[in-house]
């Protein structure tokens, strides 16, 4: 999904990708307000960091429901997110500064994307955790 | 940013931002440390305490009071997105945002406070 262009002006790709960025908001927009605030109720009000640590994930990772509600949240959330600062800087820069800030952003984007799915997919408890 | 007219079209569309700005930055922190618990308990354990820091409890609260706005604010803006007649009440949706924030985040803001004060949790 490359928005810009190698000669540095402002181009937004007409219709198709903005269209689906916009309907990829909403959607994941109405998704996430159950996957985040569910999480921040779940974290936060009936349980709190101070009973969350290594068992209390490894207990919850024994479950693939809470791999797959982390993993669509983490992905749904950070490409929503991205995509917002992405719209804030097209508001905010100009030019060659907002490709080489956009393209960092997405550079990023995609290394953590790729670093929580992959702790996600492949954690593994040591042997001796309590569950 | 620039200013309009200061309206609460303005401030809702503000707070849209820096709370969405604000959250995105918190995503990456959060990412980072949880990557932690692939490397095992201790170094995991140790950096989690962190969070039990009251500073970071109020922090929490924060973010908690980010993500409620950003989320009905979000549903506001995909009522009027879909239904733009309704642009006619967007005073008293916005107003209607408000009431909803309040109405959620007092009690859950108390817990948490309670949380951070005090170590409380399941």
């Amino acid at each position: 999904m490359s928005q810009t262009t190698s000669y540095g002006s402002k181009q937004r790709p007409s219709g198709g990708a903005e269209l689906y960025a916009w309907i990829f908001m909403r959607l994941s927009g109405v998704v996430l307000l159950l996957l985040a605030l569910g999480h921040l109720f779940i974290m936060h009000v009936f349980n709190s960091v101070h009973n969350i640590d290594y068992n209390f994930v490894a207990g919850r990772y024994a479950k693939l429901f809470w791999r797959g509600y982390d993993l669509a949240m983490l992905w749904l959330a950070l490409i929503h997110g991205l995509n917002g600062l992405r719209v804030v800087l097209d508001d905010a820069l100009k030019g060659p500064v907002r490709d080489v800030a956009v393209r960092a952003l997405y550079v990023i984007g995609i290394a953590f994307l790729a670093l929580g799915t992959y702790v996600i997919i492949v954690f593994k408890p040591v042997a001796g955790a309590v569950m | 940013m620039s200013m309009y007219r200061g309206g609460v079209g303005q401030w809702s569309w503000m707070l849209h931002r820096v709370t969405g700005i604000g959250v995105l930055l918190f995503l990456f922190t959060h990412i980072l440390d949880t990557a932690l618990v692939a490397l095992g308990p201790e170094l995991y354990n140790k950096v989690i305490a962190l969070y039990r820091l009251p500073l970071f409890g109020l922090g929490e609260i924060g973010l908690f009071a980010a993500v409620l706005y950003h989320s009905l604010n979000g549903i506001r803006i995909c009522v009027i997105d879909f239904w733009p007649a309704s642009t006619r009440w967007h005073k008293q949706m916005f107003y209607a945002v408000m009431f909803l924030f309040l109405l959620v985040f007092i009690p859950v803001g108390w817990i948490m406070l309670d949380h951070a004060l005090h170590g409380g949790g399941a």
